[in-house]
C-alpha cells in the first residue's frame, strides 16, 4: 500500500484519459501514413514530371491506353490466381489440422509458419532455383518423361503463381486455423452420425462455419500477392508486367512521377474494391472475417 | 465412430489428404532446397548440387568481399531494432487506448492503423519517397526507420489487443480502489498480462521489418543500403549463390529467435489466434 502511495507520483496522478493513449500513433499516422497518401494523390494530377502545370493529363494517358488497362487486369488476375491456388491446398491442410494430435499440431504449425519468417526474397531466390532449366521441377518434369526437353516455367504465369502459392500460404493458414481451431469437433460428427458422408459434412457443415477465416486469409494473399514486387519481377521477369513494376519504372526508372502515381492511387483503389468486395461475398455465405491475423 | 468406410470416405481421405500433403510439400520444400543450394560446389544452381563445399559462406563472410552485405545486413538490423522499439511503444499505448471500445472513432482508428497490412505496400512505399522528397528531407536510415514504423506497427497491434482482451477489468478496479494510481495499475497489473502479447508482436514487427521490401524500395540511397534490396539486385545482375548463403544465415538467425520467443511466449499459438 505504501509502495503504491509512493509510487503515485506526477505519473501516477496523471491518469490520461484512454484516448490519450492512442494520440502519439495517430499523430505518426497522419504525419507519416494519411500525409503522404494525401501527396500522391496531389502528385498524380499534374501533367508534368516537374510538377508545374496541374491538369488530369497523365489520368488521361493512363487510362486511355489499352497497355495499362491489360496491366491492371493481369494484376488483380494474379492475386486471385493465387488465392484460388493458396484456398485449394491450404484449406485441405488446415482440415488434417485441425483432426492431428496435439503433437503433430505443433510440428504442423511449425511447418506452416517457417516460410512466414523466412525473407521474401529467400523464398523467391527458393523458387529460382526450382523453377530454372535445369531446376528440380524440370529434372523431374524430364525424369518422368513427362516433356523430353525442360519447359520454360521461370517468366511463366503458372511459375509465379506457384511461387506466390508458397509465398502467400502462411497468410492463408493463420487466419483459416484460428476460426477452425474453435469450431466444436461434435457438430462435425453429429453431422456424420446422422449420415451424411465427410464430403457433405465438409461442404454443408465444416465450410460455412470456417468462412469467416477463409475470407480474412483470401483478403490479405490477395492484398500481398498483388503488390509483391520482388517475386513478380524475378520470377515474371520482363515478360510479365505488373503494376508495382510500372510504379518502380515510372518512379525511379524514368522519374515521372505523376504517372507513378497514377498507377500507385490505381493498384491502391483496384485492390481496395477487390478487398471489399472479397469482405462482401464473405458476409453473404457466412459471416464477417475476423480481424487481421498477428501476422501479415 | 462404428460407421461403415464408404467410397466417399476413402475418396474424401485420398483427396484432402492428397492435397494436404502437397501443401506440406509445397510449404517446406523451398527452404530444404535454399539450404542445400547454399552448400553447393562452383557456380552453377544445379539441384541437387554436384557438391557440397562451404566456399559461398566463407565468401559471404569475407569483409573484404562481402562489404557491401555486411554494411546492407548492418543497416537492416538498426532500422529493424529501432522501428520495432518504436512500434512496440505507440502500439501498446494504442491498443490501451483503442481496446474494448465499441465507440466509433476507436474502431475507425483500429482500422487506420491496420490499413498497412492491406493497402499496397508499393503505394505507400512511393507515397512516402515523393511526401520526404517534397519536404526537403534527403534519404536516411532515419526515413527507412519511419516508413517501417507504419508497416509494422499492426502487427504489435494486434496481439497486444488481443492479450488485452483476456485482462480481467475487476483487476483494475481492484487495484484503484485499493488506492493505486493509474501508472502503477499499468506497471504492476496491465503490463505483466500483456507483456507476452508486446513480446510476440515485436518479434513479428522486427521480422517484418527486416524483410520488407516495399518501403525499402523507395527509402533506400546509395548510403543507406538494405539487405532485402542488396539481395535482389545480387539476383537480377548474376545469379550470386552467396545468395543462398545469406538466405542460410536467415533461416538458420531466424529459427533460432523463434524458437526463444516459443519458449517465452507461446508465439506460433499467438499467431493463429
Amino acid at each position: 500500500m505504501t509502495d503504491a502511495v509512493a509510487a503515485n507520483g506526477w505519473l501516477g496522478r496523471l491518469r490520461p484519459a484512454e484516448w490519450q493513449l492512442a494520440l502519439p500513433l495517430t499523430l505518426a499516422f497522419a504525419a507519416f501514413f494519411l500525409a503522404p497518401l494525401g501527396l500522391l494523390a496531389a502528385v498524380s494530377v499534374f501533367d508534368d514530371d516537374a510538377l508545374t502545370r496541374a491538369g488530369f493529363a497523365q489520368w488521361a494517358k493512363f487510362l486511355g491506353d489499352p497497355f495499362y488497362w491489360s496491366v491492371v487486369g493481369d494484376t488483380l488476375g494474379l492475386g486471385l490466381m493465387t488465392v484460388a491456388a493458396t484456398a485449394l491446398v491450404g484449406f485441405p491442410l488446415a482440415l488434417v489440422f485441425i483432426e492431428a494430435s496435439p503433437r503433430w499440431q505443433r510440428i504442423l504449425l511449425f511447418v506452416i509458419v517457417l516460410p512466414l519468417l523466412t525473407s521474401v526474397v529467400v523464398r523467391t531466390f527458393a523458387w529460382i532455383v526450382i523453377l530454372g532449366q535445369e531446376g528440380v521441377l524440370n529434372r523431374a518434369i524430364v525424369a518422368l518423361g513427362l516433356s523430353p526437353a525442360p519447359v520454360r516455367l521461370l517468366q511463366t504465369e503458372a511459375g509465379l503463381v506457384l511461387a506466390l502459392t508458397q509465398i502467400e500460404m502462411p497468410l492463408m493458414l493463420l487466419p483459416l486455423l484460428g476460426v477452425m481451431m474453435r469450431l466444436d469437433p461434435a457438430l462435425r460428427d453429429a453431422s456424420e452420425a446422422l449420415g451424411a458422408s465427410r464430403w457433405r459434412t465438409l461442404f454443408r457443415v465444416t465450410l460455412p462455419l470456417s468462412a469467416p477465416g477463409l475470407v480474412s486469409g483470401c483478403l490479405l494473399v490477395f492484398a500481398s500477392s498483388t503488390t509483391a514486387f520482388i517475386s513478380q519481377s524475378v520470377i515474371g521477369g520482363n515478360r510479365l508486367v505488373y503494376l508495382p513494376l510500372v510504379i518502380w519504372q515510372q518512379s525511379l526508372v524514368v522519374y515521372n512521377w505523376p504517372l507513378a502515381a497514377v498507377a500507385a492511387l490505381t493498384l491502391l483503389v483496384s485492390v481496395s474494391a477487390c478487398v471489399v468486395a472479397i469482405s462482401a461475398f464473405g458476409r453473404r455465405i457466412g459471416g464477417a472475417p475476423v480481424g487481421v491475423p498477428a501476422h501479415g | 465412430m462404428a460407421r461403415r468406410r464408404t467410397a466417399a470416405d476413402l475418396s474424401y481421405a485420398l483427396v484432402i489428404g492428397g492435397l494436404a500433403a502437397l501443401a506440406i510439400l509445397i510449404l517446406t520444400g523451398p527452404v530444404v532446397i535454399v539450404l542445400l543450394t547454399s552448400f553447393t560446389e562452383g557456380r552453377s544452381l544445379r539441384f541437387p548440387p554436384t557438391g557440397f563445399s562451404t566456399e559461398w559462406y566463407q565468401l559471404l563472410f569475407d569483409r573484404a568481399r562481402s562489404g557491401q552485405i555486411h554494411r546492407a545486413a548492418g543497416n537492416s538490423l538498426y532500422v529493424a531494432a529501432v522501428a520495432t522499439a518504436i512500434a512496440a511503444v505507440l502500439g501498446t499505448l494504442a491498443a490501451v487506448g483503442i481496446a474494448r471500445r465499441g465507440t466509433g472513432w476507436a474502431r475507425a482508428l483500429d482500422t487506420l492503423f491496420m490499413s498497412p497490412l492491406i493497402l499496397p505496400g508499393i503505394a505507400f512505399g512511393l507515397a512516402a519517397l515523393m511526401y520526404f522528397t517534397l519536404i526537403g528531407l534527403r534519404p536516411s536510415l532515419d526515413l527507412i526507420v519511419l516508413g517501417h514504423v507504419i508497416v509494422v506497427v499492426p502487427f504489435v497491434l494486434r496481439t497486444t489487443s488481443a492479450s488485452l482482451s483476456q485482462l480481467d477489468p475487476a483487476l483494475l478496479e481492484s487495484s484503484a480502489s485499493l488506492g493505486a494510481g493509474w501508472f502503477y495499475t499499468f506497471r504492476r497489473v496491465t503490463l505483466p498480462t500483456i507483456a507476452p502479447g508486446i513480446a510476440a508482436g515485436a518479434f513479428l514487427a522486427f521480422i517484418a521489418s527486416l524483410d520488407n521490401v516495399p518501403v525499402s524500395l523507395f527509402l533506400a540511397g546509395p548510403r543507406s543500403d538494405m539487405l532485402p534490396i542488396r539481395m535482389w539486385g545480387m539476383m537480377e545482375s548474376t545469379l550470386d549463390v552467396r545468395v543462398a548463403a545469406v538466405s542460410g544465415v536467415l533461416i538458420a538467425a531466424v529459427l533460432a529467435l523463434m524458437l526463444l520467443m516459443e519458449r517465452l511466449t507461446g508465439l506460433t499459438r499467438r499467431m493463429s489466434s
